[in-house]
């Protein structure tokens, strides 16, 4: 029992690194600013869940499980308002995000 | 060791986004690449606290969580109003 909790916990490390780095990959490589967003929510949701999911499991039932389900839920909270109000501040600023083929985005 | 596979996809991470803090266009750009920086350091710090086997660093990055958050919207509202002081009022949207 022990060693499938720790396998699965180390399955859901793996999954969350891998799911850090292509966020951070998508962070340099994406056009603009509003997709750009998308790469660093990727590593918002799916890394730090899989990385603090798979933590937990290596801790066990405890104090400490119930900090690292604090910080997840502290993450999920945060990580919407910021990007939220980031992309709030940047279309504010006349930032306008890149369509295909050109075409103006509609004023909303 | 498991845990230091984590610790390097966490690294090689940091510093992609570090890369596009330093490039970013748009002032934008930086504050979304540092606010990713801030929320990668807490997984290096929770991570490093299994890695190392003193698991108490979590209250560490507890709070590198919440100030990573008030630190990307105090920045956002200076960018704003140039101002940290401003209430916001009705025409405040962000």
């Amino acid at each position: 029992m022990a060693l499938v909790l720790e396998l699965i916990s180390w399955a859901l490390l793996l999954a969350g690194s891998a799911f850090a780095v292509i966020g951070g990959i998508g962070m340099l490589r994406l056009p603009d600013l509003y997709t750009r967003m998308h790469g660093a929510s990727v590593t918002d949701t799916m890394g730090a869940g899989l990385i603090l999911i798979g933590l937990m499991l290596q801790a066990g039932l405890g104090l400490i499980t119930v900090k690292l389900i604090l910080i997840l839920v502290f993450i999920l909270f945060t990580s919407p308002v910021a990007s939220h109000a980031l992309a709030k501040a940047a279309r504010g600023s006349g930032l306008e995000p890149e369509l295909k083929g050109g075409e103006k985005p509609s004023k909303t | 060791m498991i845990f230091a596979a984590a610790l390097l996809a966490i690294l090689v991470t940091m510093g992609l986004a570090l890369v596009r803090a330093l490039l970013g266009p748009t002032v934008y750009d930086r504050i979304l690449a540092v606010n990713m920086f801030g929320t990668k350091t807490v997984l290096l710090i929770a991570v490093l606290g299994f890695f190392t086997g003193r698991p108490e660093f979590l209250d560490i990055a507890l709070v590198y969580a919440l100030i990573n958050f008030i630190g990307t919207i105090a920045v956002l509202k200076f960018l704003r109003y140039g101002d940290l002081g401003k209430a916001s009022g009705k025409e405040s949207e962000i």
